[in-house]
C-alpha cells in the first residue's frame, strides 16, 4: 500500500508527522528551477558581452555559470527553508529525515549527487532510486539523509455553525464517534449519492433513509465536536 | 472537553503562532519558540488523545513541525567557524580519510606514471589518448620558441581563465566525488582517466624538451589542484565503501553516515579549487616571472599543503 505519511518520535514525545512527496512535483518544481536558471543565464550571457566574451564578461560568466550548475539548489535550500523558488511553487520542502531543517553540508551532498541521479539521461537513476524506497528518496537524499515533505496546508473543513447539533439516541464508542466526525468533515468532498450511501449502512444510528438520513448525520457529528 | 470548545479556546493562540512564523525574526527568540513548541505538543498530543478530527490533528501536527524546524533553524552546525574549520575540522576529516587518499592517490598517480613513461619513449604513444589537433595545442601552448614571441597576457584574459578554471576544475572534483555513490567505480573511472590525461601531456612535453615552460607553469597551482583531486576521490571512494563494507549498520545507514562524514572534505576541496584556479590563472600564467622564483613558490605551495594535510591527527581522539 503507498503510504506517504512518515513520522518520527521528536523531542516532547510527539509523533510528528510529515507527508513524503513524488516524482512528479518533483519534477515540476525542477522544471521551473531549470525555467529561472534558463532565464538567469540568458540575461547574464548578454550582459557580459560587453565587457568581453573572452575577457572580463566571459570570466565572471563562467563563474554564474558553476554557480548556478552546482550552488542555485544548495544556498536556496539552506537559506530558504528548504526550498527553492520552484518548490516553493509547488510547496514542497527538503528536510533532514530527523525533520529538522537542512543544513548546508546535507543540502551539498544531495545536490552533488545529483550529475549520478541524473544519469543516464533525465534523472532516470533518481526516479528508479525513488520509486524503490518507501520515502522517495533518490539517491542524493540517500546518501545526505534527506527528504522531501509537502508543507501546503490541506483545506480546512466549513465550519459547522448552522448545523443544529442533535443526541445520538445510542450511546456509541469512540472510533465510531470519530467516523461521524469525519464524515461530516468531508461532507464538501462526497458526492450526494454516495453520502446517502454511507448514511444509509447507519440506519439504526439515525433511524431514518436518504437525505434525511444523511442530514441527521450530520447533526449528530456536530453534536460529538461540541456545537452548541 | 469537546473539540469545539477545545478550539474556540486556543484558537487565537494559534493563529498567533502561525502569523509569527510566516515572518520570523532575526533576533533570537528562541525562549518563546521553546514555549510555543512546548505548549503546541501538548495541545497536539490532547487532540490525537481525544481522537479529536483529523483535519485538526493535520493542523497541530504541522504548527508543531514549523516550530520544530524553526527552533532547530539555530543550529551551531548552519554557522560556519572558519577559524575551527582551518585548523581542525578539515586537517581531520583528511586524517579519517587517509585509506581513501592513498587509494585515490594510487589509481591518479600510477596510470599517469605508467602512461607518461610510454609517452616519453614513444612519440606515437600521445596519439592513443589525444586526438591530433588537441596534441598540436598543447605543444603550441609550451613551445618556447612561441613563448619568447607573445607577450604577457592581458589581465581581461587572466580573469575569463580564472572564470573557465573554476568551472572546469570544480565541476571534475564534485562529479569525481559524486561517482562514488556507484560503489566507488564513477570516482574510480574520473581519477584513473585524469590521472591518464595528465600523465601521458606531462611525458610528452618532457620528451619534446619543452621542460621550461610546462613545469614551472604547472608546479604552483599543481599543489592545490592534484591535492583536491584526490581529495574529492577519497570522499567520492568513502561513500563506496561505506555501501560496499557497512559494518554493524544497514547499508543506508552506513551511507548516510558516510555521507555526514564527508562534509568538511567537500568544504575543503571547494576552497582549495578556489585557490588553485586563482594561482592557474593569476600565477602560473606569468610570463615575466623567472623559472626559478616559479619552482621556488612552487616547492614552498606543495610544502604547504602536505604539511598542512598532514596535521590533522592530532585532533584524532584516542
Amino acid at each position: 500500500m503507498l503510504d506517504t505519511r512518515y513520522r518520527v518520535e521528536i523531542p516532547g514525545g510527539i509523533n510528528l508527522e510529515a507527508q513524503v512527496v513524488g516524482p512528479i512535483p518533483r519534477s515540476l518544481a525542477f522544471a521551473i528551477d531549470l525555467a529561472i536558471r534558463g532565464v538567469i543565464l540568458f540575461v547574464l550571457s548578454i550582459a557580459s558581452i560587453p565587457f568581453g566574451a573572452f575577457g572580463l564578461g566571459g570570466g565572471f560568466f563562467l563563474i554564474f555559470l558553476f554557480a548556478i550548475e552546482w550552488l542555485y539548489p544548495v544556498l536556496f535550500e539552506v537559506f530558504w527553508r528548504g526550498q527553492t523558488p520552484g518548490k516553493k511553487a509547488l510547496g514542497i520542502s527538503v528536510i533532514n529525515d530527523d525533520l529538522t531543517p537542512v543544513t548546508l553540508g546535507t543540502s551539498l551532498v544531495r545536490n552533488l549527487l545529483r550529475t549520478i541521479d541524473f544519469m543516464p539521461l533525465f534523472y532516470l537513476a533518481g526516479l528508479v532510486t525513488m520509486l524503490c524506497n518507501r520515502r522517495f528518496q533518490r539517491l542524493g537524499d540517500l546518501a545526505a539523509g534527506t527528504l522531501v515533505i509537502s508543507v501546503r496546508e490541506s483545506s480546512r473543513p466549513a465550519s459547522q455553525k448552522d448545523i443544529v447539533p442533535l443526541a445520538p439516541s445510542t450511546p456509541l464508542l469512540r472510533t465510531e464517534q470519530t467516523s461521524i466526525i469525519d464524515f461530516l468533515q468531508r461532507s464538501s468532498q462526497l458526492s450526494e449519492p454516495r453520502q446517502r450511501e454511507l448514511a444509509g449502512l447507519l440506519e439504526g444510528v439515525t433511524h431514518d433513509k436518504g437525505e434525511n438520513g444523511v442530514e441527521k448525520l450530520h447533526r449528530i457529528g456536530a453534536w460529538f465536536l461540541g456545537v452548541r | 472537553m469537546k473539540q469545539h470548545a477545545f478550539e474556540a479556546q486556543n484558537r487565537p493562540i494559534w493563529e498567533r503562532i502561525e502569523v509569527s512564523l510566516e515572518k520570523p525574526s532575526q533576533e533570537d527568540n528562541s525562549k518563546v519558540l521553546a514555549e510555543h513548541y512546548l505548549l503546541l505538543c501538548q495541545h497536539l498530543a490532547i487532540a490525537k488523545e481525544r481522537l479529536y478530527d483529523a483535519s485538526l490533528v493535520e493542523r497541530l501536527n504541522n504548527l508543531v513541525l514549523a516550530l520544530y524546524r524553526e527552533l532547530y533553524r539555530y543550529r551551531s552546525e548552519t554557522r560556519l567557524n572558519f577559524y575551527a574549520f582551518f585548523k581542525r575540522d578539515f586537517p581531520l576529516a583528511i586524517y579519517r580519510h587517509r585509506y581513501f587518499i592513498v587509494l585515490a592517490l594510487l589509481v591518479f598517480v600510477l596510470p599517469g606514471l605508467i602512461v607518461g613513461t610510454w609517452t616519453y619513449f614513444d612519440d606515437e604513444a600521445i596519439y592513443t589518448i589525444h586526438g591530433p589537433s588537441e596534441v598540436r595545442g598543447m605543444e603550441r601552448m609550451y613551445d618556447p620558441e612561441a613563448r619568447k614571441l607573445g607577450r604577457e597576457r592581458e589581465a581581461d584574459t587572466d580573469i575569463f581563465m580564472f572564470g573557465f578554471y573554476i568551472k572546469n576544475n570544480i565541476s571534475v572534483a564534485f562529479r569525481c566525488f559524486a561517482g562514488g555513490i556507484l560503489v566507488g567505480i564513477g570516482t574510480l573511472l574520473v581519477l584513473f582517466f585524469n590521472g591518464l590525461f595528465i600523465g601521458s601531456v606531462a611525458g610528452h612535453l618532457t620528451r619534446l624538451d619543452y621542460v621550461d615552460t610546462f613545469y614551472p607553469f604547472v608546479v604552483g597551482h599543481g599543489s592545490f589542484e592534484l591535492t583536491a583531486i584526490v581529495f574529492s576521490g577519497a570522499a567520492g571512494l568513502r561513500l563506496g565503501y561505506a555501501i560496499i563494507n557497512p559494518g554493524p549498520f544497514s547499508r543506508l545507514d552506513s551511507l548516510r553516515l558516510a555521507g555526514r562524514d564527508v562534509v568538511p572534505m567537500l568544504y575543503g576541496i571547494f576552497l582549495m579549487l578556489v585557490i588553485a584556479a586563482f594561482l592557474e590563472a593569476f600565477w602560473s600564467s606569468s610570463t615575466t616571472l623567472g623559472n626559478e622564483i616559479k619552482y621556488a613558490v612552487g616547492a614552498l605551495l606543495w610544502a604547504l599543503v602536505l604539511l598542512y594535510s598532514f596535521s590533522g591527527r592530532r585532533y584524532e581522539s584516542r
